[in-house]
């Protein structure tokens, strides 16, 4: 059984297995990998390694995708780390 | 339409000189209702985090198939370069192409292009390979020096964004078009079909709105407005107005008369 660990996901504090990789916390997100984009810790992921790229203590992830948008479009998110 | 009367930036191909946002409808259906009715073949949108707690809701590119338009990211929300290159560099990763639209945005209340900004984040993302469409102020100097660093179009604005208030500045948008040798798209401040037409009357290759469309109270009918009012501007630009005069011109002749 793989040590409990503590990541940030989209800026919520979240329990993950260390070591699993993103393409494992995407799987359990529900989350499917085609136009999504994944930064960890400020570097963005090439999708290729999502299976690589093992998750540890104290990581932040963001997941990203495409949503309706004109010029201008409040999000939730303002771009800059929590 | 003529077909052959196509669209081209950087190798990519327009069918449509209307291009439209998928911000502020209703919902999905409204959205891809009035895109059709557009009959627009680039739609922009944005990069945002995915919602991780609610898996149900659905993703707008369920509706609007990349197959069948070129989705086209924009960097709105940034006011900084080092924002606006980093959502680029997010678009690009979530897989749909180079091109992206560049917004540096200035200030909260106008949201009019922070230019120097805009100008400095083209300059990195070029060197990156993207294709990078800039949105600009209706400045002919500022237009003339994106295009010199590499940008393939530019986008200056008719209006502030969302304003509805049309071009505010013909001349200006008038200059850009003769100065810079790429093709020009409108984009934002437009009102109605009157404003889109007159765009495309002066010249403009193309034509950008979301709030003129989702704003309206029928989104899906404002939106074939559009379609109809580009398509009669570039016909009108295409076939060459008449200058102003002041005084008449009888159309009928004198001759033969009583």
């Amino acid at each position: 059984m793989a040590n409990e660990i503590q990541i940030h996901v989209n800026g919520e504090p979240r329990g993950w297995r260390d070591g699993d990789s993103v393409a494992d916390l995407l799987k359990d997100l529900a989350i499917a990998t085609e136009r999504v984009a994944v930064e960890l810790n400020l570097e963005i992921l090439d999708r290729k390694d999502f299976g690589q790229r093992g998750l540890r203590e104290g990581d932040r992830i963001e997941i990203l995708g495409f949503i309706g948008g004109g010029c201008e479009t409040k999000g939730e998110w303002d771009g800059r780390e929590r | 339409m003529d077909a052959n009367d196509r669209l081209t930036i950087a190798g990519h191909e327009f069918r449509s000189r209307l291009w439209v946002g998928t911000g502020k409808y209703k919902d999905f259906t409204e959205t891809k209702k009035a895109i059709e009715a557009s009959g627009a073949d680039v739609v922009t949108v944005a990069v945002r985090r995915v919602n991780i707690t609610d898996r149900s809701k659905e993703n707008l590119l369920d509706y609007i198939d990349p197959k069948k338009y070129t989705i086209l990211p924009n960097t709105a929300g940034c006011y900084t370069v080092e924002d606006a290159v980093r959502y680029a560099r997010l678009a690009r990763a979530a897989g749909i192409s180079d091109l992206v639209k560049l917004e540096v945005i200035g200030d909260e209340k106008t949201l009019f292009p922070d230019t120097a900004g805009l100008i400095e984040a083209a300059k990195i993302l070029i060197k990156e390979g993207f294709i990078v469409l800039p949105y600009t102020n209706d400045d002919p100097i500022v237009a003339k020096k994106l295009v010199d660093i590499g940008c393939p179009a530019v986008m200056p604005l008719a209006a502030p964004i969302g304003s509805g208030l049309g071009i505010r500045n013909p001349y200006n948008l008038k200059i850009i078009m003769e100065t810079v040798k790429v093709p020009v798209i409108v984009d934002a401040g437009v009102g109605t079909a009157s404003d889109a037409a007159l765009a495309m009357e002066y010249g403009a290759d193309a034509v950008l709105m979301n709030t003129a469309i989702a704003g309206a109270q029928y989104p899906i009918m404002m939106a074939e407005a559009m379609k109809y009012a580009v398509d009669a501007g570039r016909l009108a630009y295409r076939a060459g107005r008449i200058p102003r005069k002041l005084y008449a011109t009888a159309s009928s002749p004198i001759e033969g008369m009583l």
